[in-house]
């Protein structure tokens, strides 16, 4: 007696005979219709038509079978909303039943019923069971209002649950304070400003006492609730490392890596010369250790935490390098992500051992490991330079073995190891030469063709191995065709007599038979230089280059920070902080460590704002990484007083927000004050004040006839304790500038300005350093003009508000070009808005574009109609096409814009109102 | 949180799927298969797959991927972690975790998956309190439901599931008061070619089957326990008592769970029970190489290397073996190239070997792999890194109950290069 029974009514009216068993008297015969009718909707039948039948059986004192409908209900009462209303009434009858199973058995079901109708009616019975007096029916209701927040969220905001669910933060029974913390932490997700986990001093105590009893599920929610607080000073931070600590020894892996996270951000604040700090370095170690021998899946989310926690702590697991030792049937996740450590970790003292395993790792079977393999070897080379020699005769050896694949990736990391330790090596050169012939893949190729190049004057039949390359010119990959005409140029200018035939045979394949323009520019770049002025042409290609850092690919320090923060996530499975790829959390907020007390570490913005309380660091430079977070940051840190005081005194400056609260912000300024001037806390982000900071409106001369916003106030005198700042972007004579009015509106003299861009989406940054004739005395006002470039890192922001159209480059686009472009681009991208009560005619509107270099490519009337074919091209290199249409007496245009960037739609839409408009 | 839940079989069938929010389209699995293409085996395919709008967290575990689907930030331990013991209730459950015994109890499993997760939060996932919800299927109770009507759904609250002690019900009686406890040590080593340890480490566990009436109090106490440096406890355990006296001190849960795991590092030196000798060879420009394998006793204390089982890798160009072996049974299977060794006991004064020639394809090169050879054995009554139970106390009930400890080494992954 199974249930595969269940499954096996094949024949023709099944749901007809379903019908008949499911209205039957018997209670036996009802049961089992609902099971069958269950197990037809687990493999996907759609059995929903059903619905009524199966709903009239949900009155029942039968504990199975009411939550055998109640299965039924969640999947299929989206689909019957109408229907689904029929169930309310014995739900709301459930939720007062005498036993907690079914009060709690009902609230949840309803919550999981996905119809609006049926949600009004949960509200009542939903705050009952959140005071209910049993805490197994208090929990339940706790999830509730998460599912219905997910459902509806004003309405929970209108009902009042939120704060009842805050209350349940403070609730006996531990199990209620963990759901109500996951819950919390859902919602918050959702709605990133609106502050739901306060958490202080007191609710802290709360959850680590929580922390103790509740289930290990439980435990991760609070452990990871934990992790957003701040604490107040060290004696703190260390009293709750302290807590934590005992649940590094928990079964559940989870638990542990969600206590490591805690423990990896609250060390921060712990000053290293404390005895506690070194223990607490001690415990991390073993559990880190555990985690490698679970199960493959949690090895994997394992390794690529560690693999952040040691670079950002490396004296943690420095003596364990062996368990990070690959075995050969470890899954190939499993095994490139060990070997990533293994290499992280390598240093003087285990060199010896760790390149025995990888020459061993070398001979393995699978390609893509051994060739990791073979790279870790260069990499180990490069990284401890006392190893360099034992490495390349590991890697000579791997040579002899004459697997093509291991050659061809052994050259590659040769050449690397060549370009760290130049003229070192040379003598290994022969050996690479006897390769030659194996060798098919390009980086291989390039690398050789490298090599020979560089040292030619060593390699006697150089020009016979670069011309045995040039044969086949044309079939050569772009990378493997740059390297040789580099390559040939170098040989000429090193051996000029016997190669000019050589050369002039690469430099005319590049330059007239090749449509690549990289190369044809490279190509004449060279003729150019060794016909007119051959020294010169020395000095260029055989410049002597800047050695090869140790170790390339490090994750960025300010990232690794906030990854560190997000230890356990997603987010530290990937590498990328959170606001990078989850969808529907454009809200996350930024996490950054809190800095140590004393240490002049560098900060975000973020963490010292709220710890503005604290002892802040001499010196604040806000870090640049704060990532989505501001435009700008202005960093304007002036020393404290008047007097000479030093710079360490008591001197306090907190970096802040000035737009805070998330991605809204275009800009944050960090400035220091002197503290005897103001509050110490300053602690609440400005929010919403720059928000238009590029608003195009109300127009003002236009200098060279381009378009110039005006000033706005950026920073107000009332957030920066005096200190104002409004400015605006222009644009003179090709060069983007900053303007900027600062006034010292406090009643001290403000000296020493600097300035700091964070990284934004147009690479904008500072061309040249801030000038401000210090001081500045109470209320004076400055102009500054700074000039700024586009070199800057470019990172996509959102929301992309801060889009300057007047920025464009000069732009013509053929006709043409404009087609087929206009084709290319996908119709989803394509976004239409209407710009109201514009008096302008075509002309006139194009002239006006053309000041913010729109440039009207075509121009057709259809049926009274003018259409204005427009393209623009933005400083970060994302084109806009547009179509604009201008009917004669009616004062509406319309735009249609296409972009393979449909982010920026909005914003260029903006812009065309704003310039059309004035 | 965790939002669906679909469990793939090895043909790349989806026979069950489970919602806990809104209903997700069966096509998310597309990109769970077109990852499992890539995967050249099943265990390759990457825990975590993204796709444009959900992430997929993965276990495979009896030849079944557990494929979970989440849409926002979760940590994916969690996700992992709870898979796995959403397996390990279905085993307890049914015996065994196939997807007939899935199929064959999907009621039951969809009551399991109902119970043990809301909304995506876990809701009870200790098999103890699952078990007074909803009671595993036995055909004795298969046959009285039938014939009374009544259900296997319990109808009262779990006794445990709000308590200090969450772990343990109430009101426990038995006849037989009787505690277990199964001291387990899996060694996990590499050894290279020459016979020196590059590795070793020892995972052990305690696993325990304690049937104790009442509210029993326990501590448990070892010869050494400072072995144990590096622990992970059952919630149970009272972990500042252990940090003071290193004393095992807890009020079990009923019946069978894990007390605690344990790690011991290769800082410690760790015994190797077997050695092995082999020379496994091939020589350029011959279609035939050399096998010849000895296994042998090393640091067992004196107690006999049991149920050991010798498998290996050949290399590609292997066509056939042609061995004979002075004990057990050998295979060889010429598609996998998996060449296995049912050696079973080894005696110390004539021991095992398995010797012979490989046959290689005509005109092929040598090899360039060497085989790594994986060993399995068992030895009873010896913890090999010397852990000893020194007594076991009950307290808080009057009855002297039946105690038990038993030792026992496997090998875990242990590995010796050739």
């Amino acid at each position: 007696m199974t249930d595969s029974k269940y499954f096996t009514t094949t024949k023709k009216g099944e749901i007809f005979e379903l019908k008949a068993e499911l209205n039957s008297d018997k209670k036996e015969k009802k049961k089992e219709a609902v099971k069958k009718v269950i197990a037809s909707m687990t493999v996907g039948k759609d059995v929903s038509a059903l619905f009524p039948d199966v709903v009239n059986c949900m009155q029942t004192d039968n504990l199975e079978l009411k939550k055998l409908v109640y299965l039924y209900l969640m999947n299929y009462a989206k689909s019957q909303p109408d229907m689904a209303i029929m169930a309310v009434n014995t739900f709301v009858k459930d939720c007062e039943d005498p036993n907690p199973l079914i009060r709690a058995l009902a609230v949840r079901t309803m919550g999981c019923i996905r119809v609006d109708k049926i949600t009004e009616y949960l509200c009542e019975p939903l705050r009952k069971c959140l005071k209910d007096e049993d805490p197994y029916v208090r929990k339940t209701a706790a999830v509730c209002v998460a599912k219905l927040h997910d459902i509806n969220a004003q309405l929970v905001e209108d009902q009042g649950f939120l704060d009842t669910l805050k209350d349940l933060i403070s609730d006996s029974n531990p199990m209620v304070v963990a759901n109500a913390v996951a819950a919390l932490s859902e919602i918050a997700e959702s709605h990133p400003n609106s502050n739901l986990m306060d958490l202080n001093p007191q609710t802290m105590n709360k959850l680590l006492t929580a922390l103790n009893e509740c289930t290990e599920w439980g435990q991760i929610f609070i452990l990871d609730c934990l992790a957003n607080y701040t604490p107040r000073d060290d004696r703190e931070s260390q009293s709750i490392c302290e807590r934590v600590t005992p649940r590094l020894s928990h079964a559940n892996s989870a638990v542990v890596l969600s206590a490591v996270k805690v423990l990896m951000k609250f060390m921060e604040m712990l000053p290293k010369d404390l005895d506690y700090y070194g223990t607490l370095l001690k415990k991390l170690a073993p559990p880190l250790v555990t985690l490698l021998s679970a199960e493959p899946e949690l090895q994997y989310v394992a390794l690529r935490n560690i693999n952040l926690i040691v670079q950002r702590r490396p004296e943690i697991l420095k003596h364990e390098m062996k368990v990070f030792y690959v075995k050969y049937n470890d899954p190939i996740y499993v095994k490139l992500e060990k070997l990533d450590i293994m290499i992280r970790l390598a240093s003087q003292a285990n060199i010896a051992q760790v390149l025995a395993e990888l020459k061993e790792y070398a001979t393995e079977v699978d390609v893509d490991f051994v060739r990791k393999a073979v790279r870790a070897i260069g990499r180990c080379a490069i990284k401890v330079e006392q190893s360099a020699e034992r490495c390349v005769s590991t890697l000579l050896d791997l040579i002899q073995t004459k697997v093509n694949y291991v050659v061809q990736e052994a050259i590659v990391v040769i050449k690397d190891i060549f370009r760290k330790y130049p003229n070192k090596y040379e003598s290994v050169i022969a050996t690479l030469c006897e390769n030659l012939d194996s060798l098919d893949e390009p980086e291989a190729r390039a690398a050789m063709i490298w090599i020979v190049g560089e040292y030619a004057e060593r390699i006697d039949n150089a020009d016979e191995l670069l011309e045995s390359f040039l044969e086949g010119f044309h079939d050569e990959s772009t990378q493997v065709q740059l390297q040789l005409l580099t390559a040939i140029v170098k040989l000429f200018l090193k051996k000029p007599t016997e190669t000019q035939e050589l050369v002039q045979q690469v430099l005319s394949l590049a330059t007239q038979d090749s449509d690549n323009p990289d190369l044809r520019d490279r190509g004449y770049i060279y003729w150019r230089l060794l016909s007119t002025d051959p020294v010169a042409a020395k000095e260029v290609v055989l410049a002597e280059k800047p050695l090869i850092s140790e170790e390339t690919d490090l994750i960025e320090p300010t990232l690794l920070e906030e990854l560190i923060c997000h230890i356990g996530t997603l987010a530290s499975v990937y590498h990328k902080p959170p606001s990078a790829f989850v969808e529907g959390n454009h809200g996350v907020q930024h996490k950054g460590l809190p800095g140590s007390a004393g240490s002049a570490e560098s900060e975000s913005p973020d963490a010292v704002s709220a710890g503005a309380a604290t002892e802040a660091p001499a010196a604040v430079i806000p870090s640049q990484g704060d990532l989505l977070g501001d435009l700008l940051n202005l960093d304007l840190t002036p020393p404290a007083t008047t007097g000479p005081l030093p710079h360490s005194g008591g001197m306090q400056m907190g970096a802040m927000d000035l737009l805070g609260g998330g991605l809204d912000s275009l800009m944050g300024a960090g400035f220091g004050a002197p503290p005897a001037a103001m509050p110490p806390a300053f602690s609440a982000p400005v929010s919403g004040s720059l928000y238009d900071l590029f608003d195009l409106d109300n127009g003002v001369g236009m200098p060279l006839g381009s378009f110039c916003p005006p000033k706005t106030v950026w920073l107000p005198a009332m957030k920066a304790k005096g200190l104002e700042i409004s400015g605006t972007f222009v644009r003179h004579a090709g060069v983007i500038q900053m303007e900027m009015t600062i006034t010292n509106k406090a009643m001290s003299v403000m000296t020493g300005f600097a300035i700091q861009f964070n990284r934004n989406s147009f690479g904008l940054a500072p061309a040249g350093p801030i000038q401000v004739p210090s001081p500045l005395s109470p209320n004076q006002n400055i102009e500054v003009s700074l000039p700024l470039n586009t070199v800057g890192p470019v990172m996509k922001m959102e929301p992309l508000n801060n889009l300057q159209v007047k920025k464009t480059l000069v732009v013509f686009l053929f006709r043409q070009v404009f087609l087929a472009t206009w084709k290319d681009i996908p119709n989803e991208n394509e976004s239409q808005f209407q710009i109201k009560d514009c008096h302008l005619n075509s002309d006139a509107a194009s002239n006006k574009l053309q000041s913010i270099n729109i440039f009207t490519i075509a121009e057709r009337t259809v049926d009274g109609q003018d259409m204005l074919y427009q393209s623009m091209k933005l400083t970060n290199g994302i084109w806009a096409l547009a179509e604009l249409k201008v009917q004669a007496g009616n004062p509406n245009y319309t735009v249609s814009l296409k972009c393979r960037a449909p982010e920026v739609s909005q914003c260029v839409f903006q812009s065309y109102e704003a310039v059309l408009k004035n | 949180m965790i939002h669906s839940l679909f469990l793939i079989n090895a043909s790349g069938d989806i026979f069950l799927e489970k919602h806990w929010k809104s209903v997700v389209s069966r096509s998310v699995c597309d990109y769970f298969f077109e990852a499992q293409e890539r995967a050249t085996e099943p265990e390759n395919v990457p825990p975590v797959i993204p796709t444009p709008h959900h992430y997929l967290i993965s276990v495979l575990r009896h030849r079944i991927f557990f494929v979970a689907v989440i849409q926002s930030e979760v940590p994916p331990l969690f996700v992992i972690e709870f898979l796995h013991r959403v397996v390990d209730t279905f085993q307890d459950y049914f015996g065994v975790c196939t997807e007939a015994a899935i199929k064959d109890n999907v009621v039951v499993v969809y009551e399991l998956l109902e119970e043990m997760l809301d909304n995506g939060f876990p809701l009870a996932t200790e098999s103890n309190i699952l078990k007074e919800l909803i009671k595993p299927p036995t055909i004795l109770r298969t046959m009285v439901n039938t014939i009374t009507g009544s259900t296997n759904v319990g109808e009262q609250l779990p006794t445990g599931q709000l308590s200090v002690v969450p772990w343990r019900r109430t009101g426990v009686k038995y006849t037989n008061n009787e505690a277990y406890f199964d001291v387990v040590e899996e060694i996990d080593a590499i050894i290279d070619k020459s016979g020196s340890t590059i590795t070793a480490e020892i995972q052990g566990v305690i696993d325990a089957c304690v049937k104790l009436t009442g509210m029993p109090d326990l501590t448990l106490s070892f010869m050494n326990p400072r072995l144990l440096d590096d622990v992970s406890f059952h919630p149970c355990v009272r972990f500042k008592r252990w940090e003071a006296e290193r004393i095992l001190s807890f009020i079990p849960p009923d019946g069978n769970f894990r007390l605690l795991s344990y790690h011991v590092s290769s800082q410690n030196l760790v015994a190797i029970p077997v050695y092995v000798k082999h020379n496994i060879s091939f020589r350029e420009g011959s279609s035939q190489g050399r096998f010849d394998l000895t296994l042998g006793p090393k640091q067992t204390m004196g107690k006999a290397v049991e149920s050991v089982l010798v498998s290996s890798q050949l290399p590609r160009g292997v066509l056939n073996a042609n061995l004979s072996a002075s004990q057990g049974t050998y295979t060889f299977d010429p598609v996998t190239k998996l060449l296995s060794w049912d050696v079973g006991k080894i005696n110390p004064q004539k021991l095992p070997s398995l010797k012979g020639t490989m046959s290689l394809q005509a005109g092929a090169s040598k090899p360039d792999e060497n085989p790594t050879i994986n060993i399995q054995f068992k030895i009873q009554q010896m913890a090999i890194s010397g852990l000893k139970v020194n007594r076991l106390d009950m307290y808080g009930e009057k009855y002297k109950p039946f105690k038990g400890i038993k030792y026992m080494t496997k090998a875990g992954k242990f590995q010796v290069r050739t």
